[in-house]
């Protein structure tokens, strides 16, 4: 175990070096180089490589080349450049190639605020490439849980073959905070095929009981294609076959959705009691803690779910927050439902149209938000927390 | 001492110009409480242009507890190395908080900070008497310490001597200890 202050974008990239990515390509932006400045003085020390490509489009394709090849891969960028990568990020998905895409979240829309944080790419993760797909996103609200998500990221882009979003901003990126670097973390490793090489009967694309495949490496000896297009089990393309599209969707939504508790990292503060809980993620997540622990001392009842994981949507945890299904004995011991939600994030509401979709009008939801480049004071949390009361 | 401060909780802001030296001797001031003394810190900055010119700024927050809000609102002590940072951050600091400066380039407290401690420190003409100008960050940084004890003297010298390169540490020393002579004489 290491101690050291670091700052949130590398603690990101001691993250990825711990659960094994040995290859990163990037164009640098802020608030993001410094993830591929870490990246570059330390993977040729671990036999890894670093590319700086041409540009975010040409970094994103690298990155699936490489995982091809059975790599792990990673990339990382801002808002601008997931934009250009979305297309390459869709094939990705299609593909089933495993990468973790890092996006330090910063103002826009378009080049916006280089320098400042915001919390507006939240849709975009989900929904930035096109088709239907189950998306993965993981929030870092401190240094040390920049290092822990990077770590899961990388483990569940294994697990899932599937591109995963780790969604940081600028704030998290940009501060530096004590962390004890652990030994060795825990890794999970994409499954290979069991059948031998060469053999006629592999399978590239057939969904094992989980609905993720057996991935082989490029150049190992298995015949598959990384059909972008719609394909059949086979991985033969299968652009008209409409059996083929419906399963080969269906799968590619299910295998994520339906892993959406084990996929759910949260943290909670005071939520027992609450009559006003806030819901927020990253940076936001810091403020609202501390306008929690004001409203308390001011006898208020208010508490705090923290989401490390945004995709996919945790709404099983919300329904908990309503003092209902199984999350609720973890999150309302005593049940009973809140009567204000408050969702706090940098941006004009994209969180609070999930969490509004869970609560289904059992409790008021509001967003508190701001998109000019400042994070949100305590105090003009507590000011919201005492009118909702 | 440390434990006089209410919440054994500081938050320090360190000013000046982009060059000083300003954003290194936070980061140390950060190593010395968060690494060496293992408390709880947050350190942010000024990015971009503003660290290579202009007013730019190292925040660092100290605490025995764990530290939610990451940004410094009012910081408890301020340490100005130049007269524009002074002019921007001093009005922002606490009622009772320190002013630490140095009068080679603060000439001009303004009004809304009457009221604090002033402390002045020769930091620059002092590094400039060692031979090497550039270490003016470590002298202030000595006395910011001498005068707020907000980490130990082990601690900050251990925390400065783990970023001095190599051949310098003797300078980053008599630096230090510069600073600290500065404030007990």
């Amino acid at each position: 175990m290491t101690r050291r202050l670091l700052l949130g974008n590398e603690a990101i990239g001691e993250g990825a070096l711990a659960a094994g990515v040995r290859f990163f390509a990037g164009y640098p932006i802020t608030p993001a180089t410094e993830i591929a400045e870490f990246m570059a003085r330390r993977l040729p020390a671990v036999d890894g490589t670093f590319i700086q490509m041409e540009d975010e489009i040409g970094s994103m394709c690298a990155v699936v080349g490489a995982s091809l090849a059975g790599v792990k891969a990673m990339t990382a960028s801002s808002g601008p450049g997931l934009s250009l990568k979305q297309e390459a990020i869709g094939m990705a998905a299609m593909q089933e190639v495993p990468c973790v895409v890092v996006d330090v979240m910063r103002v826009g829309p378009s080049t916006g605020m280089a320098t400042l944080p915001a919390q507006q790419d939240v849709m975009q993760a989900r929904w930035g490439t096109h088709g239907d797909r189950g998306a993965i996103a993981l929030c870092p609200s401190s240094v040390k849980e920049c290092f822990d998500l990077a770590v899961r990221a990388v483990n569940l882009a294994e697990r899932f073959r599937t591109p995963v979003h780790l969604l940081a901003d600028a704030e998290v990126g940009h501060m530096r905070e004590v962390i004890d670097i652990p030994e060795r973390v825990e890794i999970e490793n994409r499954r290979r095929p069991t059948v031998p090489a060469g053999d006629p009967s592999f399978q590239a694309y057939a969904g094992d009981a989980d609905g993720v495949p057996p991935m082989a490496d490029f150049g190992a000896g298995y015949l598959w294609h990384a059909e972008a297009s719609t394909h059949n089990a086979r991985g033969d393309l299968a652009s008209t076959d409409h059996v083929a599209a419906a399963a080969l969707n269906r799968r590619l939504i299910d295998k994520v959705n339906q892993k959406a508790k084990e996929i759910t990292f949260y943290s909670e503060r005071r939520l027992d009691d609450a009559e006003v809980v806030i819901v927020s993620y990253g940076v936001s997540a810091r403020g609202a803690a501390e306008a929690v622990e004001m409203a308390r001392a001011e006898g208020i009842k208010a508490g705090l779910l923290t989401l490390q994981t945004i995709w996919p949507f945790p709404a099983h945890l919300i329904e908990g927050l309503m003092g209902e299904g199984e999350a609720a004995a973890k999150l309302r011991p005593q049940g009973g439902c809140p009567k204000a939600v408050l969702v706090a994030e940098l941006n004009a509401g994209q969180v609070v149209i999930e969490v509004d979709r869970a609560v289904r009008g059992r409790a008021s939801v509001e967003l508190v938000g701001r998109h000019d480049g400042r994070i949100l004071a305590p105090a003009d949390i507590l000011a919201r927390i005492k009118e909702v009361r | 001492m440390a434990s006089d401060n209410a919440n054994n909780r500081w938050e320090l802001r360190l000013s000046g110009t982009g060059g000083q030296g300003l954003m290194l001797a936070g980061l140390i001031l950060a190593e010395a409480a968060g690494v060496v003394e293992g408390r709880k810190v947050v350190q942010t900055q000024s990015y971009g242009p503003e660290s290579t010119g202009g007013a730019a700024k190292s925040d660092v927050i100290i605490s025995a507890d764990e530290i939610l809000h990451t940004q410094v609102a009012r910081p408890d002590i301020l340490l100005c190395l130049s007269q524009e940072a002074c002019t921007k951050y001093a009005k922002d600091v606490r009622p009772g908080g320190t002013l630490v400066i140095d009068p080679l380039f603060v000439r001009d407290i303004p009004t809304e900070a009457h009221g604090l401690k002033v402390v002045e420190v020769d930091a620059t003409r002092k590094a400039t008497e060692l031979g090497r100008r550039v270490v003016a960050n470590v002298v202030a940084l000595g006395a910011l310490v001498a005068v707020t004890r907000v980490v130990s003297r082990q601690a900050i010298e251990a925390a400065v001597l783990a970023r001095a390169p190599k051949g310098t540490e003797d300078l980053n020393r008599r630096a230090l200890q510069a600073g600290y002579e500065a404030i007990q004489g």
